[in-house]
């Protein structure tokens, strides 16, 4: 009786299933062909239903293990066949620039009060100019490892490699390690590539504390929870390849950092993540130029430990978790830095210098910042976003000043600045698809001690190639 | 003599095994969710990512998504690129290696049946398109009836001590659905012929399947919102030759299908596309009825 409903089913599915209407002759013969393949699995298919079926009764419930033999028959019609380039890696391509205006000299930007990060931190350019393009390679190198490469293409003819990383597959318990130069887990955005960013260039904080963001080489192993909540624990250790280390050749990690991200839903319109980070570091002679109180060129060093603090959140809302017709994001991240170690000031190369020793002495700072923003796309295509961005000077101690080695306060104006840098932006783009974005972007930053940057811009981003997955 | 083993059988399953779930399951959409329930029963523990009111092509890789499929033994998804935007990442993300692509806990269903639309050549500037074929495939009922042997195989493989459980359900499954299936054709015969204009191509299996006709989408390539321009060409066309109705899925925005509706004066209906995109649509056997009665309803 069984076999009798079953077979007829399976003629059934066989048999009805229609042939496409549209499909052009050497399609059709080929979806035929599929067709009967499929048919052929099926029945057999069911037929070891069947047999199981049967073998299960004459057992009275005794398990067996022949389930696996029916699997090795499976048409995949779906899945295209093999070829020379059956296994190359999955490429893209980012290309943008940007058109901008500004009413201070993005070459001469700095971030008073706050050591300068050496990062590519400055507003972009004025005039057209074209941004990074990016190569982004990636595939899976066997069971057990994924591979991942961005160069980065510089508009000064250069080449960078922004991430060169390998990732186990196959360790498990919810473990994963990462191997290379990859984008450190801290905070929320420094994960997030740059062609995401819901605005062109990176928070004051992140500009401030890590010179745009935290990209070493090293190892990091990520751990997620088995819970319905959302529970990721990482380390990191690194080389402290740049601000806020410096690259040292020693047997030893200069970096390491620690992080925790929890996150959930919220009914089925709002999903969050939250975390707190750190980032711990040894610099050596983190050098930096400024210029003494008469306005001649001084060198300032730092040696000693950097400490880093970040807690981020991010809140996504769609109206019943639909994000294609309108959606809002809400992003903030607060940064505390405590260093402590010694300050050197050198003004020995000026032609008659006023002390034409270096000066060292102790130096400890306790600075923060933060950020806060919201991007609304009110139909598709279309978003409008606000950010405010603050840097708080806090506390520095200089051993030099304070303890009248002979350099005052007024011969640190970028250390010393009593400064509370601010900044507003507004930014509008327009995405066709989800390959391409164009944005204006209007920001007024002050950044610099008693002056008002008015910028604007234009940007473009396009994506080409394989359709990269998009982080959360 | 039958009846009495299969109790003594049944008697001999409920000792060994007390009613926890074996296998955690992760479906990509409610569509699979509904599947691998129907097939697991009290042996599976079904977590749906996703719902009928969310775009299946625009889903983000959420802190909650990575949390489930952390535990999952299984992940049952489309394929045919249809969650490449965010399934990749969630897998990768997980640290676990049992859902990665071609290990058993994970099922494509799109890889049981023939897909339709294989585009002959692939470029962006027509559109966000499928590369391997259209992958909605769910509103054929054969296509649920090809899957369905599949996941279920699929399960008793995951969960070997109980082949003879899953395969008795899939069993009761596949006769109800045979059954169903037949009936929906009977009652759908009206539909035969009738041109529908979509939102997005993702109703292609179901007019295949009743043999009704495409008359354009809201579309003006795929993955494009609607757009004015291409709103009038469609309905300058539809003049020409009227079509039944104007279908969309329960995430569609319905303003672009009511602006249509009301200059070519057909009428625009809303179809569950999904179980859970209805009151009605509560499970496979609902989607079918309530998509099938809300299209005969336009037929006449
Ligand atoms: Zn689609």
């Amino acid at each position: 009786m069984h076999c009798k409903t079953l077979c007829a089913m399976a003629l059934a599915v066989a048999w009805c299933a229609p042939l496409p209407v549209r499909a052009q002759d050497a399609e059709l013969g080929k979806i035929r062909e599929e067709i009967r393949q499929l048919k052929d699995a099926y029945e057999r298919r069911i037929q070891g239903l069947e047999n199981r079926l049967a073998e299960a009764e004459s057992r009275a419930g005794k398990a067996e293990r022949s389930a696996a033999r029916a699997e090795t028959a499976v048409a995949q019609p779906g899945i295209p066949a093999g070829g020379e380039n059956a296994f190359n890696p999955a490429i893209s391509l980012i290309l943008q620039g940007t058109a901008a205006r500004s009413s201070q000299d993005p070459e001469t930007y700095r971030i008073s009060g706050f050591a300068p990060s050496g990062g590519e931190v400055a507003p972009a350019s004025r005039g057209a100019s074209l941004g990074e393009s990016e190569l982004v390679v990636t595939a899976n190198i066997d069971p057990y490892f994924r591979g991942l490469l961005i160069a980065a293409l510089t508009p000064e003819n250069e080449v960078e490699v922004e991430e060169a990383f390998f990732q186990t597959l196959a360790l498990g318990h919810g473990l994963t390690l990462k191997g290379g130069r990859f984008l450190s887990g801290i905070g929320y955005q420094n994960e997030v590539h740059q062609h995401f960013w819901d605005f062109q260039d990176a928070p004051l904080a992140y500009k401030a504390f890590l010179g745009g963001r935290q990209n070493d080489d090293g190892v990091q192993l990520k751990w997620v929870a088995p819970t319905e909540l959302f529970i990721e624990l990482g380390a990191e250790l690194g080389r402290g390849r740049s601000f806020p280390s410096t690259a040292r050749s020693r047997n030893a990690a200069g970096a390491w950092t620690l992080f925790a991200h929890v996150g959930g839903d919220i009914g089925t319109s709002t999903a969050w993540r939250a975390g707190l980070s750190h980032l711990r570091t040894s610099p050596r002679d983190r050098a930096f130029e400024d210029v003494d109180s008469l306005g001649n060129p001084v060198a300032q060093s730092f040696s000693g430990t950097s400490s880093l603090w970040i807690a981020d959140f991010v809140l996504k809302w769609a109206p019943g978790g639909n994000s294609a017709l309108t959606n809002f994001k809400l992003q903030g991240e607060y940064f505390r830095r405590s260093e402590s170690g010694a300050l050197t000031y050198d003004d020995s190369t000026q032609v008659v210098p006023q002390f034409g020793t270096p000066i060292n002495a102790g130096y400890a700072s306790r600075q923060s910042g933060w950020y806060l923003q919201g991007v609304y796309q009110f139909m598709p295509r279309w978003r409008f976003g606000y950010r405010y961005d603050r840097l708080n000077f806090g506390s520095v101690d200089n051993g030099i000043v304070a303890n009248g080695l002979g350099p005052v306060g007024g011969d640190f104006p970028l250390l010393m600045a009593g400064h509370r840098p601010a900044r507003n932006t507004l930014m509008f783009d327009w995405s066709p698809t989800e390959f391409s974005r164009i944005r204006l972007q209007l920001a007024s930053d002050k950044s610099r001690f008693g002056l008002t940057d008015n910028q604007a811009l234009i940007q473009y981003i396009f994506s080409l190639g394989a359709h990269g997955a998009h982080r959360f | 003599m039958k009846r009495l083993l299969s109790i003594a059988q049944l008697a001999l399953l409920a000792a060994a095994f007390p009613a926890a779930a074996a296998l955690n399951v992760f479906a990509c959409t409610p569509e699979w969710g509904a599947l691998a329930t129907e097939l697991g029963g009290d042996r599976v523990s079904v977590y749906t990512a996703t719902t009928a009111l969310q775009d299946p092509h625009r889903i983000e890789a959420r802190p909650s998504l990575i949390a489930r499929a952390r535990s999952a033994d299984l992940v049952v998804c489309t394929g045919a690129e249809l969650e490449i935007g965010w399934l990749p990442l969630v897998q990768a993300q997980s640290g676990n290696p049992k859902i990665r692509v071609g290990q058993p806990g994970y099922f494509e269903a799109a890889g049981h049946v023939p897909l339709l639309e294989r585009p002959a050549r692939i470029d962006r500037s027509m559109g966000d398109v499928h590369p391997g074929g259209n992958p909605h495939v769910h509103l054929d009922p054969h296509n649920i009836a090809r899957i369905a042997l599949a996941l279920g195989e699929r399960l008793a493989k995951l969960d070997p001590g109980e082949t003879a459980y899953y395969s008795r359900r899939a069993k009761i499954f596949l006769d109800r659905w045979r059954e169903a299936t037949a009936r929906w054709e009977r009652d759908a015969a009206p539909l035969k012929g009738a041109s529908l204009v979509v939102y997005h191509r993702n109703l292609t299996y179901l007019i295949h399947w009743l043999g009704m006709r495409e008359a354009g989408s809201l579309e003006p390539k795929p993955g494009l919102p609607p757009t004015t321009a291409h709103l009038s060409e469609l309905l300058a066309s539809l003049r020409q030759n009227r079509a039944r109705a104007i279908v969309r899925s329960a995430y569609n925005d319905p303003r672009a299908a009511e602006w249509l509706a009301e200059r070519a004066a057909i009428p625009s209906i809303q179809v569950p596309f999904t179980v859970g995109g209805s009151d009605k649509a509560k499970d496979l056997f609902g989607l079918f009825d309530d998509t099938l009665a809300r299209l005969l309803a336009v037929a006449q």
